[in-house]
């Protein structure tokens, strides 16, 4: 499986983008952090683990 | 004085004394040295594998193990005060042996010791410590502090079976590679009539133990071990005080609970192994060779498969029946079997112990989705506990020519199963202590001219033995007319589809060592 690196997959950016940025609204770093990594393991969950592998060395490679 | 022995053992440990019991089995004595002067007190190790009382059966061990032990298979991992993941480690039955027998060490040792005096070819002696030790290609020496005093004893193969802290090792000028990790645990084995049931019970971050874990796990005679895990900075004098542990148990049982303190231990944990098992004339096996921390019980079981792996090739190769090269193999197979259980151990130790806030943010994101949601459970790790080994690219493999969908993995030991034979209710009863060739068929269907010292145990009607629930198919993933070759250890060497002499020739030659003359 190929990735989509090129077109955004979501209908409402600037409405996404909020919804996330509020989520953390009034929380520590600490629960911050807490909190992505529960959204890290349910999408991960979502798309498997071919499209996976593909996703860490993308992330890690567009420091 | 000085004396020479075909075979000496270093360490009469769980290690060492089934060593021992494995070479009396094929009829090789051994002078079995230990430097305590009689049986240990103290529990460590407390979960036994199937893959243990395996090798335990063939040697009558197993059977007493299991009848003074207790027997489980379902574990259990609690969020603070929730389910969070739960685990059975024998969903299917149709083995003869449990998934796990908890027994204290000192108990099974004295079961071991009681084998070993009955097998009549073992001198073991006690408050013999070795000092000093070396070895050339030819022969290994020791000097031995006795209880009548020091003496030198030479042998042509040295088993060095001395725990952790190895004199051998030490004196070979080893090191092993791998981590130390920070952490404390306070292992308290305590004695009480519980209700509770025979299940691994782990805790993260219980209510009685804020911030921490805990495990809970039952042993025989109404002791159990009760293990909690400390953080970095704490005084183990303190901590072993009887008045803070009795705080600690009734904070978790109540305040009614009535209880003895049988042992109390604190630990840090290893994670390191030998990067090769074979020095000249000496072979490391068990502790001394890798150690690891418990959660998983991988110590003292991988230490026995250590065992089981080294006796018949040190066997072979001690009536010349196979190139010295095959203990190589011994080294080879079992690193490989110590850097699997290194791995899957220090994930486990990553996972109970997170280093930074961000390996804690994730953990408790973990717990707290595993808590409500099915696909986080598997992510919970509190312990993987101890398999068989597959020894996947092992030299003495020969690579599959076809597809076998069973469970039985090349390299990996045969999967028991019941039978209908004259040996044995058991799969297992009729494989291992000399290459088997398992055929599917009748008698009658076995090609001629098989090697003469190849045991063929057919399987079928009109056979040796008869698969009478079909899980001798399901585990091998056989059909009519395949042969699968087992090696002494009840590992699997080599599988066809359909048998021919040379593919088995072949296939034995390397299974011996003996790739290049094949
Ligand atoms: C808290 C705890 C819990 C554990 N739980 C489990 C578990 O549930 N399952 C599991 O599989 N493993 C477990 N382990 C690991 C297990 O205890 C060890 O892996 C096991 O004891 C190793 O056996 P061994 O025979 O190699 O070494 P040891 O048991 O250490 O035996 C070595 C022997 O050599 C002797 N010796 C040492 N030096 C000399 C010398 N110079 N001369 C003569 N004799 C010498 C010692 O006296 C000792 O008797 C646990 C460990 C701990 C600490």
């Amino acid at each position: 499986m190929s990735v989509n690196l090129d077109t955004l997959a979501i209908d409402d950016g600037d409405a996404f983008y909020e919804a996330l940025r509020v989520l953390h609204d009034g929380k520590t770093p600490h629960e911050s952090a807490v909190l992505n990594f529960r959204i890290i393991l349910l999408l991960a969950n979502q798309v498997g683990d071919e499209a996976l592998q593909e996703i860490l060395r993308v992330a890690t490679a567009s420091e | 004085m000085s004396e020479h022995h075909p075979i000496v053992i270093v360490g009469a440990g769980p290690v060492g004394l089934s060593a021992a019991l494995e070479l009396a089995a094929l009829d090789r004595p051994s002078v079995l040295l230990e430097m305590r002067s009689a049986e240990s007190d103290g529990s460590r190790a407390i979960c036994w594998s199937q893959r243990t009382l395996e090798i335990w059966k063939r040697v009558g061990v197993a059977q007493p193990v299991i009848d003074r032990g207790v027997t489980w298979q379902v574990g259990k991992v609690f969020y603070e005060e929730d389910l969070a993941y739960e685990f059975d480690l024998q969903p299917e039955p149709g083995f003869a042996m449990p998934a796990f027998v908890n027994l204290q060490q000192n108990i099974v040792e004295g079961l071991l010791l009681e084998a070993v005096e009955a097998a009549g070819v073992i001198d073991l002696r006690w408050a013999t410590t070795v000092t000093e030790s070396s070895s050339t290609d030819e022969q290994a020496t020791l000097t031995v502090d006795g209880p009548d005093g020091s003496y030198v004893i030479s042998c042509d193969w040295l088993i060095a079976a001395d725990g952790a802290r190895s004199t051998v090792r030490r004196d070979a000028g080893l090191s092993l590679i791998g981590r130390t990790f920070e952490d404390k645990f306070l292992i308290s084995d305590i004695r009480m009539t519980g209700t509770m049931p025979t299940e691994r019970w782990f805790w993260f971050d219980p209510p009685f133990h804020q911030g921490r874990s805990t495990l809970l796990h039952r042993q025989s005679d109404d002791v159990w071990r009760v293990d909690f895990q400390l953080g970095r900075d704490v005084d183990p004098e303190e901590e072993t005080d009887p008045e803070r542990i009795k705080k600690r148990i009734q904070a978790m049982f109540g305040d009614d609970i009535e209880f003895e303190i049988e042992w109390v231990s604190i630990y840090r944990f290893q994670s390191r192994h030998l990067e090769n098992f074979r020095h000249r004339r000496v072979l490391f096996a068990g502790d001394s060779a890798h150690q690891v921390s418990p959660f998983g019980a991988r110590g003292a079981n991988a230490g026995i498969q250590d065992a089981e792996n080294l006796v018949w090739k040190l066997d072979l190769v001690m009536s010349d029946a196979a190139p010295e090269s095959l203990l190589d193999t011994y080294s080879d197979e079992r690193v490989y079997a110590a850097a699997e259980n290194l791995a899957v151990t220090t994930q486990t130790i990553d996972f109970m112990t997170p280093q930074s806030d961000t390996d804690l943010a994730l953990r408790t994101a973990t717990l707290g989705l595993a808590r409500r949601h099915g696909f986080a459970r598997p992510l919970v790790n509190s312990g993987r506990l101890s398999v068989a080994t597959v020894h996947h690219g092992s030299p003495l493999s020969t690579a599959d020519s076809a597809v076998f969908e069973g469970d039985v993995e090349l390299g990996g030991p045969v999967l028991d199963a019941p039978v209908h034979g004259s040996n044995g209710d058991w799969l297992l009863d009729y494989v291992g202590r000399e290459f088997v060739l398992l055929f599917y068929g009748s008698t009658s269907d076995v090609p001629a001219g098989l090697p003469p010292d190849l045991r063929v145990v057919a399987v079928g009607e009109g056979g040796d033995i008869v698969d009478i629930s079909g899980l001798v198919a399901k585990r091998l993933g056989w059909s009519e007319g395949c042969g699968v070759l087992v090696r002494p250890d009840q590992h699997l060497a080599a599988r066809w589809k359909s048998v021919t002499i040379a593919g088995v020739v072949a296939g034995l030659a390397r299974a011996r060592g003996m790739a290049e003359a094949a």
